[in-house]
This record gives structure tokens, sequence and C-alpha cells, in this order.
């Protein structure tokens, strides 16, 4: 089979499992919904600074809790199996674009729970949610390849934590002054730089992932 | 003899930029005063700590590709020396940072960007911990290392530009070199510069060498 062959077909089978279980979903789901709640309570009322950077946090959370199982829900067994039959690349790519589907869906889900419990002040909607949808893609490429390497480390989730956290801080700089900027309605050309760099880090990630899964799949 | 010139060579540059750098003249300036003297030492601990990061990465890459276990232990002590500069640059900036900026640490987008640098070479050697068995703490580090590289200059180098800074070169800030040096800092300062980033590696290479000499001593016969 050739490469995008190979994707497509590992894509439709991360999808189809997903939707046979929903366990995954509904997991994130019930974990995003609580966590705006319980900050819901806490805040109640919230200035847009506030606002824009706890929806951040409440993404990056439910993110990583979504995209650190991407490699260890699978038994070795079947692993070892996908490395018979199949290309590494096409293998990690098929994660990235499935984790990117899934992060997209959970984070326009998040969006629009957190605007309907907290009122929305976004200015310019249309551009906050480019944002959302950026984050999400991001998200997914930086973690799908940390979760690759935590899975090998075994005690997954804390690993996870430690070798995520410093490598998205600065995608989400960029990201929240990006949400920042489309939250003040300001003029959509201040923020071609960010989008400029945001797309940047994700191509030189995506590069890199593909380079060196390779490596990190034989044991 | 022939191999260790550049060490004498390390020695005489920081000597020389030491004492030339607290006794040698500097221009009278707005704010900085007589702390200019410190770019003489705040600067080289980057310039050092970044040539070790490169050193690093680049035997990573070397490892990844020929599974030498020396190449290993040069890369993870590359990262060792450099966090020691990274954390003496850290702490000349703030001493620094708290005459000219009235603090020791502002919220300034340069320094935090080194601080979570920082935090990503000691998430390395804590993953470096958590593994075990050699070869596979050796190829899963070198991935981490590789992966986070490009993310660190981005952080260091990118960021700063794109934003507001105190610092000079950064947001739209003039470099320092255009306002501040006079022709009387700047030799002093390249001697600094090249001084400090061969004593870096010379401290890496010394490290390596501990490092060859245990495992020697611990391989069963």
């Amino acid at each position: 089979m050739s490469l995008l062959q190979q994707i497509t077909t590992l894509v439709n089978k991360d999808l189809t499992l997903e939707w046979r279980s929903k366990h995954a979903v509904n997991g994130i789901l019930l974990y995003v919904v609580s966590t705006v709640f319980v900050c819901y309570q806490a805040f109640k009322s919230v200035d847009t600074l506030i606002w824009n950077a706890l929806f951040w946090i409440i993404l990056l959370f439910a993110s990583i809790n979504a995209i650190s199982r991407s490699f260890v829900q699978e038994s070795q067994y079947r692993q070892l199996y996908y490395y018979a039959i199949a290309n590494p690349r096409s293998i990690i790519l098929s994660k990235i674009i499935y984790n990117i589907i899934l992060m997209t869906v959970l984070s326009a889900i998040a969006y629009i729970v957190y605007s309907l419990v907290f009122q929305n002040p976004v200015g310019d909607p249309l551009f906050y949610f480019i944002a959302v949808f950026l984050g999400a893609v991001s998200f997914a490429t930086v973690f799908t390849m940390v979760s690759g390497i935590s899975a090998k480390t075994g005690n997954n989730s804390t690993m996870m934590a430690v070798l995520a956290f410093p490598i998205i801080i600065p995608l989400l700089i960029v990201l929240i002054t990006l949400s920042q900027n489309a939250l003040q309605g300001l003029d959509r050309v201040e923020s071609y730089n960010e989008i400029g760099v945001l797309v940047a880090i994700n191509v030189i990630t995506v590069t890199i992932s593909l380079l060196l899964f390779p490596y990190l799949w034989r044991d | 003899m022939r191999k260790n010139w550049w060490k004498i060579l390390a020695a005489c540059l920081v000597c020389a930029s030491v004492v030339a750098g607290f006794m040698g003249p500097v221009p009278k300036l707005f704010l900085l005063h007589e702390t200019i003297r410190n770019v003489y030492f705040h600067v080289p601990m980057w310039f050092a700590m970044f040539t070790l990061y490169t050193i690093s990465v680049v035997y990573s890459v070397k490892y990844l590709n020929n599974g030498n276990p020396k190449h290993d232990i040069i890369a993870v002590e590359a990262v060792n020396t450099g966090v020691i500069f990274c954390f003496l640059g850290l702490l000349t900036g703030m001493q620094w940072a708290n005459i000219t900026w009235g603090e020791a640490w502002p919220s300034d987008s340069k320094t935090n960007g080194s601080a979570i640098a920082t935090l990503m070479y000691l998430a390395y050697l804590v993953l470096r911990n958590t593994l075990e068995e050699e070869q596979k703490r050796a190829k899963i580090s070198a991935v981490y290392n590789i992966f986070a590289f490009p993310i660190m200059i981005v952080l260091m180098y990118i960021l700063p530009k794109m934003t507001d800074s105190l610092h000079p070169g950064s947001g739209g800030n003039s470099t320092f070199g255009d306002l501040d040096m006079d022709h009387n800092m700047r030799p002093i300062f390249y001697s600094a510069v090249v001084g400090w980033i061969l004593t870096g590696i010379w401290i890496c290479t010394l490290r390596y060498r501990v490092r060859l000499l245990e495992s020697k001593a611990n391989q069963i016969d």
C-alpha cells in the first residue's frame, strides 16, 4: 500500500475504534464540562483577560488528557503488528491527523460550552474561532510526538506533563496573544504575524516528528 | 601541547576579559552607568549555553545515526554544562535587572523564555532518570533533545523579537552594539565571548572523560 492509503486506513481504524467505544470523546466531554462549571462556580464573572486565559488553560488540560492516551490505549502486541505491516511515518502521521480531528471537535465543544456558561465577550467571533482551531492543531501536533516519547517511559501521565508543558508554552503565548487580539476585535492585519509563527512552528513540529518517529518506534 | 592550545587560550581570554572588564574604560551612560560592565559576563553565558546545546543536538543526531554510546554521553554532558551556564546567565541577568530595571525578575519575554527553556532541559534530564535501560534511555532522550531544540530557539530568540521586551535587540529595541558599546568595549566583549564558549566546551570534555573512566571502571571483564 502507498503511504496515503496506509494513512487513510489507519485514521479510519482509529475513528472506528473511537466511534464504537466513545470512550475518549465522552470522558473528555465530561471533563471539559465539569471544569468549565467548577471555574464558573469559583469565578462567577470574569473580565476579558481572565476569560481568555481561563479558556486556554481548560483547553490545555483537556487536550493533554485526550492525547496522552494515543499510544498507550493499544496493547504492545497490536503495536508490533502495526510495525510489521505499516510504515512508521504513516503511523505517526495518522495519529497526528486523528488527534487533529479529535482536538477540533473537542475544542469546538469546549468553546460552545464555555461561552454558554460564561458570558461571551468576543469581538471578532470568526477570527477567535480560527485561533481556537489553530490552537487545536498545534496541541495535536506537539502532544502526539510527546505522548509517543512518554509512552516509552512507562509512568505515562507524569512524564507527559513534565515533557509537554515547557514545549507547549511558546505556542500558548502566541495563541493567547492571537486570541486576545480577536477578543478585542482588533484589525485582523495586526495578527498575521502570530498566525505565521503558529503555522511555522506546526510545520517544523510535524517535520521533526516524521524524521524522529522511525527511531522512537523501534524497540 | 598541540591539542591543548585552545584550553590555554580559553583561560587567557577569560582572565584578560575579567581584568579588563573591571578595570577598562567604559562610556558614561544614563541609567546603565558602571553596570554596563556586566555585558562582559551576562551575555557570554548565553553564548556558551547556546553553543553547548547545539553540540548536544549534533551529538544526539549522530547517536541516532550510528548508535555509538559515546555520542550519547557527550550529548548529556553538554546539556549538563549548558544548564549550569544558563543558571549563571539568569543569575547575572537578575543582578543587572535589579539595578537597571528596578526588580530582579521583571515580566520580560526574554527572561521568561529562558526560564522556560531551562525547564525544558531539566525535563530532558528527568526523562533520562526515569529510563533504566541504557540503549532505550539514550535513544528516547536523543529524540526529545532534537524535538525540544527548535522550540528552544523560538522561545529564546524569535518570540522576544515579536513581543515587547526590555532586552536590547528585542521588541523593536536597538541592539546593544549599535548604541551603547564604544570601540574600547568591543575587543573585551568578543574575547569574553570566545573565552567563555571555550571554557564551556572544556568543562564539557572534562565531564565526558570522567564519565568514560567511570563506565570503564564499571565494565565487567
